[in-house]
């Protein structure tokens, strides 16, 4: 049994691990060690806790952690990287789970129901709140695991006056909200229940109004809330270590949301609000000039004879498994002295950061990764661009036409270079379903096909 | 019927070049033309009668075979009046013509109703750079200029520090940075001499400096550009300020390259003799101007001499005429393909390319063409838009700064009022909530771009430590529903612990350098 401020003092300095273990992210050196701070500031949050006043059934708590970290390491250990979006957005609705678990406990809790006056109406408020917000996270990141494991079809689901609904929805929330906290005793119960269950309704419409694309928007935004979900949990527990880590899991969530929606030039709230790659109605320019399409062999002729190399993965290069196989021919251009980098755009991929990890994994070293802000003044002095699985991130529509869905997002600006290669497996569009005039530029060669077999054919021609 | 292309000698003795070569004799056949070479056509050029009947054409002994039986006659240089006279009626006739400097040429060949494309006339649109005789010869031209230039100067061209001394760096300045201008620069910067560039439109300073060299201007603001994509004649304030650049420059460089030319007109004079004069001995100039009356005004066209303070002046180059032959022969090639090869042969006067190039047509002059814009032109932008990005940052500071006041004085207001009801306790949580966001607001904006997944992974991991509210319901009596609901809290929440340090640090793990 420890004292209550040692114990604060214990959660204090758990709060500060965990902010250093955010701010180690800030370079891949002392990535690792933030890791280490966020692990011991878990530990020691969770020691002090256990050991604190008031905690009982501590068989049951070793049980279920026993159990957790069973399941976690398996699924830690298992995860391939590019269902890593996955993972975290089913990470995501266990913390919405937890917090609507917890909220229900708050309010069956004795102690709380001791308290009366105005801080017992702000009990039940935080615990409303904490259970709405958690009950979004919970069904909206399973629509959203489901989404990005092609489990729920990644279509924008919209029906008319949707936003009615929403709405009306919300407006029953906050009638309920208003009718559960001046209910005595537990008689509130119904309406939680209730409430509980439009949050949930409104959690999956959320999500299934928002298209494959907008993906990478939808988890940095169920990031943010489950920080949010976190924190609503301190406030009705009134622990101050969960408001903390709680705020800032949300802001960090929230930061990602912007910084996604600013690569793909849309506002946050058209992005939830959905629709998007489903109404590209706007005029379709006219495609001028002709498609042509190269063999694997002369591929491997351009790239012998080029000096820089620029390759630009997307989406695409991870589902064929192809960052292996390239890796393997950007060491070979490497060794006869050639400029080789990889270019990523912020959303390439299905998560903030994803193509990063995932070239990393097929141990392509940091340093010749760069962002589209680092390679754009260089591409007009490339020689050869490799477009692997991407497409609209690398759509001249966006800065040239107007009538263009993406005009105005920032792209990479592949077309500057001498040559372009498109490694595709046919001519159709990308996630924002608009048709891409690179590909009709002189200075284009396409190259159809699996990114992953080409890209070993075209191997074997460079070794030969 | 058959399409007949001919391919005559040309008869100007300083003319190395031939307008076709055994290579695109070949395309032209594939084109479903028939071709015919004079007898020795492509002597000058290294290409033997022999190879070229290999490619797959008829060797005729005399020009006149050449332009009376043939539907298309493909020459360099223009045609003179002798040999306009052996022309056919209806003949097609691809070659350089200057049309602007020879009126007489033109009535010439419109009264023999020859049907004459001026290639010197393929406007420069993107379209048409394929078939652009004047960007592919200035390319030569260009990077010939260099090394032309480096064997009269006779010395180093890029700088070395070596056991018995050090050599410095010549300094080259090119004028003008059109195809051959920029081919200059490209070629002298890479035999490692230091380059410096002017030209009158401020667009090409990009381009100057990507080749390598450094851009030089003069004080006054006055763009060259026009839309045709050659410069305009300047003012003579500029022009005065351009002069005194050239004879500070004069002064300091070894090699200069004039490349200036306007279409149509004599090629400005940019180097005059008190230029030459400043010159250190044994400098030199190259004119590439110099068949249109050369931009030093000491050029003798053809002709490469020395001055008597000792600058060597070219008046001619060496044309390449192997490769010249095989790029011009390339562009007709082109031309003809859009033409619609021998089956469709057609003069479509609707058709952009060939209406502008085609100088006579049906027995009439056809010259000059109605203007095309082809430089890549901004589109102009209304003055009144146009504001001082410095005016502009500042009004929007004196913006963001009323912005800001007034959202703090919204938000203070909403404090206060939160204050005057909430109780003690949730004030104090509350301030430690808003702080936490700022210090992750800060926090999060320095993560790397490329750490974001491992970001999310330890987000989910550390929002786990919602764990601690199932700790603090769970109770010793399992049968409570608090103590369940608490036990499937602490379980979920362990996993997001557990789960997402361990994959995190395997991410992290796989970053190296």
């Amino acid at each position: 049994m420890i004292e209550i401020g040692i114990q604060t003092a214990a959660y204090l300095f758990a709060s500060i691990l965990f902010i250093l273990s955010l701010g180690g992210l800030s370079s891949q050196e002392s990535a690792k060690r933030g890791v280490f701070y966020g692990i011991i500031g878990m530990v020691i949050a969770i020691l002090a806790t256990v050991l604190g006043q008031g905690v009982e059934g501590h068989i049951y708590i070793i049980v279920a952690i026993a159990i957790a970290a069973l399941i976690g390491t398996l699924v830690a250990r298992k995860v391939e990287m590019t269902s890593m979006p996955q993972l975290v957005a089913i990470l995501h609705s266990f913390v919405g789970l937890a917090a609507v678990l917890v909220g229900y406990g708050s309010y069956l809790d004795v102690h709380s129901q001791s308290i009366t006056g105005t801080e017992h109406t702000i009990h039940l408020v935080e615990v409303f709140v904490g259970v709405f917000i958690g009950a979004i996270t919970f069904t909206g990141s399973i629509i959203a695991w489901g989404k990005l494991d092609g489990k729920v079809m990644s279509k924008p689901l919209l029906y008319p006056g949707r936003h009615v609904v929403n709405v009306v929805l919300l407006i029953a929330c906050f009638v309920l909200g208003y009718l559960y906290t001046v209910a005595p005793g537990l008689d509130g119960m119904l309406y939680l229940y209730i409430m509980t269950a439009i949050a949930s309704f409104i959690g999956i419409m959320l999500v299934m109004a928002i298209g494959g694309a907008d993906m990478p928007v939808v988890v940095s935004m169920l990031n943010s809330y489950s920080g949010w979900a976190a924190a609503a949990a301190g406030f009705m527990l009134g622990n101050d270590l969960l408001i903390v880590t709680g705020a800032l899991v949300g802001s960090s969530g929230a930061i990602l949301s912007i910084i996604m929606c600013k690569a793909m030039n849309r506002s946050f709230i058209s992005v939830i609000l959905g629709g998007f790659g489903a109404v590209t109605s706007g005029v379709a320019q006219e495609m001028e000039g002709e498609v042509t399409s190269l063999n694997h062999e002369a591929v491997a002729e351009l790239l012998k004879e080029a000096k820089s190399v620029v390759i630009v993965p997307g989406y695409g290069m991870a589902v064929a498994k192809a960052q292996y196989p390239i890796f393997d021919m950007v060491q070979n251009l490497r060794k006869e002295g050639k400029e080789v980098k990889f270019a990523i755009h912020p959303v390439a991929g299905r998560l903030p950061g994803h193509m990063n990890v995932l070239l990393a994994e097929a141990n392509v070293p940091y340093d010749i990764v760069m962002e589209m802000d680092e390679i754009n003044p260089d591409l007009p002095n490339t020689d050869v661009v490799m477009v692997i699985g991407a497409n609209d991130v690398v759509n001249p529509g966006a800065q040239d036409d107007p009538a263009s869905p993406i005009y105005g997002m920032p792209v990479i600006e592949a077309w500057k270079a001498k040559t372009v290669i498109v490694m595709k497996r046919s001519m159709a569009v990308g996630y924002a379903g608009v048709e891409n005039p690179l590909f009709y530029k002189p200075n284009t060669e396409m190259l159809y096909g699996d990114a992953k077999d080409s890209v070993e054919k075209i191997m074997g021609f460079l070794k030969a | 019927m058959d399409m007949k292309v001919g391919i005559p000698s040309e008869i100007n003795p300083n003319e190395l070049r031939v307008a076709a070569t055994p290579k695109t004799v070949l395309r032209l056949i594939k084109q479903g033309f028939k071709v015919f070479v004079q007898h020795n056509a492509g002597v000058k050029a290294n290409f033997s009668d022999k190879s070229f009947e290999e490619a797959g054409a008829t060797i005729v002994p005399s020009a006149t075979d050449i332009y009376t039986n043939s539907n298309i006659v493909l020459k360099v240089l223009g045609p003179t009046h002798e040999e306009v006279d052996m022309m056919n009626e209806n003949l097609v006739l691809l070659s350089y013509l200057w049309p602007a400097q020879n009126p007489e040429l033109l009535q010439k060949l419109a009264d023999k109703n020859v049907n004459a494309v001026a290639m010197d006339a393929i406007p420069r649109i993107s379209r048409a750079q394929k078939m652009d005789v004047l960007s592919s010869m200035a390319n030569i031209a260009g990077y010939r200029s260099v090394i032309e230039g480096a064997n009269y100067y006779g010395k180093f061209l890029n700088g070395q520090i070596t056991a018995a001394g050090k050599v410095d760096p010549a300094k080259i300045l090119v004028i003008g940075a059109g195809v051959a201008g920029l081919a200059a620069i490209g070629a002298a910067n890479s035999l490692g001499a230091i380059v410096r560039a002017f030209d009158t439109r401020k667009e090409v300073a990009e381009q100057i400096e990507s080749m390598g060299a450094s851009f030089l201007t003069v004080e006054i603001e006055e763009d060259g550009a026009t839309a045709s994509g050659y410069s305009k004649v300047m003012s003579q304030e500029f022009i005065d300020a351009e002069m005194k650049l050239f004879l500070e420059q004069a002064k300091e460089v070894d090699i200069i390259i004039t490349t200036a030319q306007i279409p149509g007109r004599e090629a400005p004079k940019l180097i005059l003799d008190y230029h030459v004069a400043a010159m250190k001995p044994g400098s030199v100039i190259i004119d590439l101007a110099a068949s249109s009356g050369g931009n030093c005004a000491l050029t003798k066209d053809g002709e490469i001499y020395t001055t008597e303070n000792g600058v060597t002046i070219l008046g001619k180059l060496s044309q390449l005429p192997n490769q010249a032959s095989q790029l011009y022969g390339n562009n007709l090639c082109h031309l003809l393909d859009d033409m619609g090869k021998a089956e469709n042969f057609k003069i479509d006067m609707e058709d952009d390319v060939v209406s502008r190039a085609m100088v006579t047509y049906d027995g009439k002059i056809n010259w000059p063409p109605k203007p095309l814009p082809v430089s890549p032109q901004k589109p102009v932008v209304a003055p009144v838009e146009v504001e001082d990005p410095k005016i502009t940052a500042a009004k929007n500071a004196k913006k963001d700064a009323v912005g800001m006041l007034v959202k703090l004085c919204v938000i203070g207001a909403l404090l206060l009022v939160l204050g005057q009801f909430a109780p003690a306790e949730f004030m104090q949580h509350f301030t430690v909530f808003v702080l936490s966001i700022f210090i992750g607001w800060q926090v999060i904006w320095n993560v790397s771009h490329s750490l974001h997944t491992p970001l999310m992974a330890v987000t989910n991991a550390i929002s786990g430590i919602i764990i601690v509210g199932g700790l603090l319901q769970t109770t010793s009596d399992l049968s409570s529903p608090m103590t369940i609901l608490a036990f499937v809290a602490i379980l979920v929440a362990s996993i997001n612990i557990v789960g997402g340090f361990l994959v995190t640090h395997r991410m992290l793990k796989m970053f190296k350098k």
